[in-house]
């Protein structure tokens, strides 16, 4: 016995020692969660939050976020446009990868090529489809030189697009657009699997440890071109999934930052933590929304779709429910991305609902208790559970119909509605460039496998098809207006919010841009005393 | 007894045949693919992406190609982790998984078997009811409740531990503890029914008569018995406790192996639900294996050759 509490009393003494207290730490370390494993830490290959945040710490592209948020230049130092607003020349700084090779023109044209090569594995290569023949030689044609992308120079590069598309400069601050080192992945395919020699990138921080599903450690990058604009030596991202967890962690000092865009506070601890300095709250670029099959019965008739959409109370939802000071959504554009935005209908307006209603009744020919029972889908979440009952109640109780809820294992929902098999589903999207095409592209084509809801309309895709070919920025937005109504008066979705992100930070954390898309660069970051 | 080795050993490769079929078919019934994301892919990126992986050949083509692969160890790249293979993420997830597991099982073991023994000596005293107190509380918490307890009480309130993550000792021992209370429990509530059972009996009454210690009496008559259905117990408890627990990993950030077992599925990264799932197989049959090979050793009443009937 007495050997085993001398046991007890060692482990215990190693225990303590083994601890690492945040007094340790220097000044610039930063320690963040980023809630996983990044699945690839490839620019051409990553499709997640996750790594699009870490590739984004490690590689800059032709243009990058300023630390006010705004779009400027990255690697490149400047750009001429033709007058058609077709064929972009970028004049590239001379910059070096963290091995102190070049960052070429050439580096950006083979990382743009390769990903619409047929033959290579990248989820978001129809991001590029905006280049000249992307699409097509992705669809396999012959060519890959017929892409729309050459380096002229060592540093001049020139881009031609398939329509004028003004939003292009906007989508070079996404990852699927930064360089790759063409130097080191000729030699070695694998160069983004680990931390080390291969891992070469362009960046402010460059990969200094990964150890899988537990920490990355970043350096500060001192070839970065930009260096004496970065003070942060060090960041820690760990991988803990249990966002609870990572709260306490956050609140005994073991991290500096928790929440959006990483990771997200629990619902439960938001009306308290609200309460607190540290916490903070912006907008995103996203809608939650619900969408309605337009060729599945009785949804065919944009009345019904209507009257659906009009009857939901999203304040109250809001308010009892999300508890994070959600916006009500009455359009489908968030108007953290243009000055557009307007109601289209008034938020639960019953009244309306139930004339939308008798008229989609007549039109259909059936009376209201001839109505089908109607189906609700959501993928398996407490949260969407939740609205999903609130709404059901009140479709009940405005149209006196059976509302029938069915929530599924997330992938076995999403094979549903990717092969049209739900009523109306809950679907929910954040923009991946600064431009509302990047909600409407998805509706523009009804064959398309993107558009779940079938829906079509001639003046819609008459309208995108304008948008794409006008330069004057605010012609276009004209047109994408309204573009945006005739999509409202049509409803093939029914939209309830728009998405606010809520994390905490300590207060001697400063500079970290949050973008609106949701994306965090720590580029800019510094910390004053601990 | 290699009579013995040699049927229990092709019966293990025989049954993780089946498991390994078994579940391959079940996992492609169920809807979606490792490809299936909200923001759905195009068409033709969809079909590049089948045919990488192979998905756009028939099941059968699919499952030979598997069974290929697994007689020669291959498991396969995930489909997920691209350019990670299935057998690199058990080589990186398991030893942290039997690092943490074995810290546990020893624990459950050592406490379970004192525990249990103190209250079978101080049989319906309030040592006794105490004991029993605690075990019937270790396995009715759920290991998550108790680790978020755990949490709470050694890393924010008492600050003698950090809250999560995998690197020190000191991370160790919290995850350990959520992890060993349910085997702690539940060897302590078998050891002690069964250390009473012994007590009982005659051997023991005349070991006693013959005026023999009471330590003497224990650590030779009445252990040994009482601890053979504690071994049986201990055989799929190792292969369960060393595969790690999701639960507890995801808690406490731990890169171990059982997080896999649900993020693959949810994933549908269909070469690492049948990695892992062959690997946990593997691991649970041979634990059982080791468990009946030590019964020899332990009691020689039995003999491993001869029939169940036999060994009474």
């Amino acid at each position: 016995m007495r050997r085993f509490s001398q046991i007890c009393v060692a482990m215990s003494l190693i225990a303590f020692s083994c601890q690492s207290p945040s007094s340790s730490l220097k000044l610039q370390e930063l320690r963040v969660n980023i809630h996983t494993d990044p699945p690839s830490l490839d620019p051409r290959k990553a499709t997640d939050t996750t790594s699009n945040s870490v590739i984004r710490m490690c590689f800059d592209g032709l243009m990058r976020r300023d630390e006010n948020g705004n779009r400027s230049f990255g690697v490149a130092q400047s750009v001429d446009i033709s007058d058609d607003g077709l064929k972009y020349t970028f004049y590239l700084k001379e910059t070096t990868w963290s091995d102190g090779e070049p960052v070429t023109a050439k580096n950006f044209e083979d990382a743009w090529k390769t990903i619409l090569d047929p033959q290579f594995l990248s989820e978001f290569a129809s991001e590029l489809y905006v280049i000249k023949n992307g699409q097509k030689v992705k669809e396999s044609a012959p060519g890959i030189n017929e892409i729309g992308v050459r380096a002229l120079d060592t540093y001049v590069l020139e881009v031609e697009l398939e329509n004028p598309a003004p939003y292009f400069l906007d989508m070079l601050v996404t990852h699927s657009f930064f360089p790759v080192p063409s130097h080191v992945v000729e030699k070695n395919p694998q160069w983004a699997l680990n931390a080390g020699a291969s891992y070469v990138c362009n960046g402010p921080f460059h990969l200094e440890q990964w150890k899988h599903y537990n920490t990355i450690v970043l350096e500060k990058n001192n070839r970065y071109w930009d260096k004496d604009a970065v003070s942060i030596e060090r960041i820690d991202l760990y991988m803990i999934e249990d966002e609870s967890t990572e709260l306490s962690m956050y609140e005994n000092g073991e991290i500096e930052w928790v929440g959006s865009p990483l990771s997200s506070i629990p619902v439960d601890a938001l009306p308290i933590l609200e309460k607190e300095k540290d916490f903070k709250q912006y907008e995103i670029s996203g809608t939650y929304y619900y969408i309605f099959n337009t060729k599945a019965y009785p949804f065919t008739n944009k009345h019904i779709r209507r009257a659906f959409s009009i009857a939901i109370n999203r304040k109250e939802i809001i308010d009892n429910i999300l508890q994070a000071n959600q916006m009500v959504a009455t359009s489908y554009i968030p108007p953290s991305m243009w000055k557009y935005t307007k109601s289209y209908f008034a938020d639960a307006d019953i009244v309306e609902a139930k004339k939308e209603f008798a008229l989609g009744l007549t039109e259909l020919g059936i009376t209201a208790k001839e109505m089908p029972p109607i189906k609700l889908s959501y993928n398996t979440n407490s949260g969407h559970h939740k609205i999903a009952q609130a709404i059901k109640e009140e479709w009940s109780r405005a149209f006196g119909i059976r509302v029938d809820l069915e929530n599924m294992e997330w992938k076995v929902f999403l094979d549903n509605v990717n092969t049209h098999k739900f009523q109306i589903a809950r679907m929910g999207g954040i923009a991946s460039y600064n431009d509302p095409v990047s909600f409407f592209r998805d509706y523009q084509y009804p064959n398309s496998r993107m558009n779940p809801c079938q829906w079509s309309n001639v003046r819609f895709t008459e309208l995108m098809e304008l948008s794409d070919q006008t330069q004057d920025a605010e012609k276009r937005m004209k047109i994408l207006s309204e573009a945006e109504k005739v999509f409202m008066e049509e409803m093939p979705i029914a939209p309830i919010y728009f998405y606010t992100g809520s994390y905490m930070k300590k207060p001697y954390v400063k500079s970290v841009q949050v973008s609106q898309l949701s994306d965090i660069d720590f580029k800019y970051a510094y910390l004053e005393k601990r | 007894m290699i009579g013995f080795l040699i049927k229990k050993f092709t019966l293990l490769i025989v049954s993780l045949f089946v498991v390994a079929s078994f579940t391959f078919f079940l996992m492609h019934a169920i809807p979606g693919d490792p490809f299936t994301q909200d923001k759905a892919i195009p068409e033709e990126i969809l079909q590049a992406m089948y045919k990488h992986y192979g998905l756009d050949q028939p099941l059968y083509v699919q499952y030979i190609d598997y069974i290929k692969g697994l007689l020669t160890f291959d498991l396969g790249p995930s489909f997920k982790y691209q350019g990670r293979t299935v057998n690199e993420i058990i080589a990186e997830g398991f030893p942290v998984s039997l690092c943490l597991g074995m810290e546990a099982l020893v624990f459950s073991v050592v406490a379970g078997i004192t525990l249990g023994s103190l209250a079978s000596f101080k049989y319906l005293r309030w040592q006794d009811h105490a004991t029993m107190a605690i075990a019937v509380l270790g396995i009715s918490i759920p290991s998550f409740i108790l680790a978020t307890f755990l949490q709470y009480l050694f890393a924010m309130k008492l600050d003698l531990f950090p809250v999560a993550r995998w690197g020190s000792f000191s991370q160790t021992i919290l995850p350990a503890l959520s992890l060993a209370a349910l085997p702690t429990a539940f060897i302590a509530r078998l050891t002690r029914s069964n250390m009473i059972e012994v007590f009982q009996q005659d051997y023991v009454q005349t070991a006693k008569a013959k005026g023999l210690s009471s330590f003497h009496i224990v650590t030779r008559h009445v252990i040994r018995n009482a601890l053979l259905p504690v071994i049986t117990f201990l055989g799929p408890l190792t292969a369960a406790i060393l595969t790690g627990s999701f639960a507890v990993e995801k808690i406490f950030g731990i890169p171990g192996l059982g997080q896999w077992f649900v993020l693959s599925i949810t994933n549908r990264d269909y070469t690492v639900i049948m990695g892992t799932t062959i690997f946990y197989s593997a691991i649970l049959m041979l634990c059982v294996f080791i468990v009946d090979i030590l019964y020899c050793f332990i009691d020689p009443r039995i003999k491993l050759q001869e029939a169940p009937s036999s060994n009474d």
